[in-house]
């Protein structure tokens, strides 16, 4: 006795998006990407960093720059994420993270946080009293010269680094290097204090 | 049907004496053996091997049994399968490079199931590591994706320890495999640090308990539904919430669907009980999922083959989320009372706060109609040839209440989760997740040494019983009563009702011109084999080989047209299962 066919079966009026979300018929709701920077305070052991940028490369999370250095404490190292994705992901994001054995904590830092990268480009040596100039209007440096070269060293957020990019390339620019960026919260609050709070 | 070759059956009163085990340790290797004893592991799965042989040499004088398995593979699925039905994380060991690498497809396998393992593997001495060594390979970077978490043991004073954490890891919170990879230098290694007992890492922090107020508000949800429904996957099983989720559904009268992990964690015997939901589940349980207004998502992680298209998932439903990880709220359905804590203890909570049950008669009258009107069934045409759902109910109605079924994968292990009725939790071994052909032959093994005294009843189709038939062996010389059941259709039959639906009949690579005769193959291995054909004798045959003492092997000879159904195609609307190829054609 087989039931009514798929056409004439009850059916429910709602529906959910690509991200399983339920869509109010009056707001649907959409998810553009947004820029995350994530902190992860890590254990400093082989491997983390391996099993860290895996993760995101498995899950397929949209990954902009990933930096990692020791914090004061020798047994932990600090890593900077900056991801581009739609909420849900960048919700996922820090829970999986969270999950990974050596990871100690994570946080989203704020839109405010204070965000550094360093750039190292080398441009073309014949004008290098020009190339000095432009350096010194985005507060940097020459850090080496040679009668072909010069590279100079420039800090700063990524729109700073993104526009002395720019400034240099009316020299011949022959490599840039970025590291990608470093972060963190401003004013008093730290990450290694609200684990201890979150601890207690 | 010969009798069993002359391998001797193991009498467990004449089993030789076993050392009490590791005292003291002087080496890396024993110190290994103690965490493992420590833990309490009674039964190892693995392969011996060049670079695991000092870890091997310590197990000679330990209280731990070892079996032999014939793959690594097998070793793998054999320990997933013991985790799953013990509780406690099954033991694969296997040797450096190759040995190493035939785990992966297991270890993914318990990954993707929350099954709790624990993988040993050799690895060569440190001062080779990295240098392309013979018979190396990073195991710990090849298998970072598919295991919980993994360890490169990098001395022997804390070989223990990592062993000890790696055990702990598997089985708490949310469970999963683990892997110590042990270098020959450092398992050879003099130590004498007594391992410390299995504990999780500082930095793992398993919830619990669910926040009060979210498990207020969740309930006051569920306590206002007017289509209400719980969806049982298997963080029941891993969590032992049987009994709180049976307490719950009843008291409040809510219908109970499942995951297919989930079968068994409620009694497809009580009125309550839909059944399964998802790609082939039945029709009751997916109209139900599609149309409820509160759904009550209990460990289930919202794969795929459950939800169907994500978008027509109920897409009317507020969703209440329970499960201890985080990480699988809102990963698949936005969770709208996303409830983070042990299944158990949640589902405890959730009885404290509800205030009254949801006025849902009306509902579960439909609910009712919808199982009348899709009906678990199959066309039976002077029952000939043989019908595969009719094996499996004919055995369901033979086997022990208890009994265990573990499954290949495929369209017999389709039938084996609809035609089989489970009544308890840890009854259903499969492969739920990752899919794996040749599942059967090895997680019956691991069923069986994990509850030696329950029925262990393998379903197999012909393409997944020939990818790791040489475990056969192992279950003779382990004199291991189980009864496997070839479905044969001479295909990969899933794959060929696959091309018929949606790939124009164009069955490229899915039909097996010839099979071997697995009746006469298991007697080959030493196990009894029996050849079934007619309908008329399934009933004989399948008490036949229950009573064998032994692995007995039935070479069921199906009728290769037999299709599963109902269906919902791959991404598509569970309210619009196919109940037949006409159905496909409209949906």
């Amino acid at each position: 006795m087989p039931g009514p066919a798929p056409d004439e079966r009850m059916r429910p009026s709602g529906r959910r998006n690509t991200q399983g979300i339920r869509i109010d018929p009056e707001a649907e709701a959409t998810h553009e990407p947004r820029m995350a920077v994530l902190s992860a305070l890590v254990k400093h052991e082989p491997g983390v960093l391996s099993e860290v940028s895996s993760l995101f490369s498995r899950r397929q999370f949209n990954i902009e720059s990933l930096t990692v250095g020791p914090t004061q404490d020798g047994d932990t190292a600090r890593m900077t994420i900056v991801i581009e994705e739609p909420e849900p992901g960048v919700q996922q994001a820090k829970k999986q993270l969270r999950k990974l054995i050596p990871v100690i904590d994570v946080e989203e830092l704020e839109s405010a946080a204070m965000r550094r990268e360093l750039a190292l480009i080398k441009v073309a040596g014949d004008k290098p009293d020009d190339v000095q100039a432009v350096a010194e209007m985005y507060g940097g440096d020459a850090v080496d010269a040679s009668k072909d070269a010069v590279t100079v060293e420039i800090t700063g957020s990524k729109q700073k680094i993104d526009a002395a990019i720019e400034a240099f390339e009316q020299f011949d620019v022959l490599e840039i290097v970025r590291t990608g960026a470093a972060a963190l919260e401003r004013g008093s609050k730290t990450m290694d204090s609200t684990t201890m709070e979150s601890d207690n | 049907m010969s009798e069993r070759a002359s391998i001797p059956k193991r009498d467990p009163e004449e089993a030789p004496e076993r050392e009490n085990g590791i005292e003291a340790v002087e080496s890396g290797s024993e110190a290994i053996i103690a965490a493992l004893e420590q833990a309490g592991v009674e039964h190892a799965f693995g392969v011996q091997g060049g670079a695991i042989m000092p870890v091997y040499d310590a197990l000679y004088d330990s209280s731990i049994h070892h079996i032999t398995m014939a793959h690594e593979q097998g070793a793998a699925h054999a320990a997933d399968a013991y985790g799953l039905v013990t509780g406690e994380p099954g033991l694969a060991m296997a040797t450096s490079g190759p040995g190493a690498t035939n785990l992966i497809t297991g270890l993914a396998d318990a990954a993707m199931d929350s099954d709790p393992m624990i993988a040993l593997t050799g690895q060569v001495a440190t001062d080779f590591v990295g240098n392309d060594a013979f018979q190396e390979t990073d195991t710990t970077g090849i298998t970072l994706p598919v295991t919980k978490a993994n360890y490169f043991a990098d001395h022997s004073d804390t070989v223990g320890d990592d062993v000890s954490e790696a055990f702990a890891l598997a089985r708490e919170g949310r469970q999963g495999p683990t892997l110590v990879d042990l270098p020959k230098d450092i398992t050879k290694g003099e130590t004498d640090q007594w391992p410390k007992p299995p504990e999780t890492p500082e930095t793992h922090d398993e919830p619990s308990e669910a926040d009060e107020s979210a498990v207020e508000a969740a309930a006051a949800t569920l306590s206002a539904a007017d289509r209400p429904v719980i969806l049982a996957g298997g963080g029941v099983v891993k969590s032992e919430a049987s009994d709180e989720l049976r307490a719950f559904a009843r008291e409040y009268e809510i219908p109970v669907i499942t995951t297919m992990p989930g079968l068994g964690t409620f009694p497809e015997t009580d009125d309550l009980s839909l059944g399964m939901a998802g790609m082939h589940g039945t029709g009751a349980a997916n109209m139900a999922v599609t149309n409820c207004d509160v759904l009550l998502g209990v460990g289930t992680r919202f794969d795929d083959r459950l939800t169907g298209g994500v978008d027509t998932f109920a897409p009317d439903a507020s969703v209440i989320h329970v499960d201890i990880d985080p990480a699988e709220i809102s990963k698949n359905i936005e969770a709208d009372h996303p409830l983070i804590g042990d299944a158990t203890r949640v589902l405890e909570q959730f009885d404290e706060a509800m205030d009254t049950a949801p006025d849902a008669d009306q509902w579960r009258e439909q609910c009712q109609t919808w199982t009348e009107e899709y009906p678990l069934d199959y066309e039976t045409p002077d029952d000939e040839p043989l019908k595969p759902q009719y094996v499996v109910e004919t055995f369901d109605e033979l086997a022990d209440d208890d009994a265990i079924v573990t499954t290949g994968v495929g369209q017999h292990q389709m039938w084996a989760a609809q035609f089989w009725t489970y009544e308890y939790p840890r009854t259903w071994v499969s492969s739920n997740g990752l899919g794996t052909m040749g599942y059967g032959v090895p997680s019956a093994i691991g069923a069986k040494i994990g509850a030696p005294d329950t029925e262990v009843v393998a379903f197999d189709g012909d393409g997944s019983f020939l990818m790791t038939i040489q475990e056969l062996s192992v279950a003779v010389r382990e004199n291991l009563d189980i009864t496997y059941v070839v479905l044969n259709n001479e295909a990969i039959g899933m794959v060929r009702q696959w091309q018929d639906g949606f790939y124009e009949g164009r069955r490229m690579a899915s039909e097996y011109p010839w099979v071997p005769e697995f009746d006469k193959l298991a007697e080959a291995f030493g196990a009894r084999g029996f050849r079934l054909e007619e309908p008329e004798d399934v009933e004989e045959t399948i008490q036949a080989a229950r009573e064998y003492d032994g692995p007995a092997v039935i070479d069921a000879i199906i009728d290769p047209a037999e299709n599963v159904f109902p269906m919902v195609p791959s991404g598509g609307d569970n309210g619009l299962f196919a109940l037949n190829e006409q159905h496909l054609e409209m949906i």
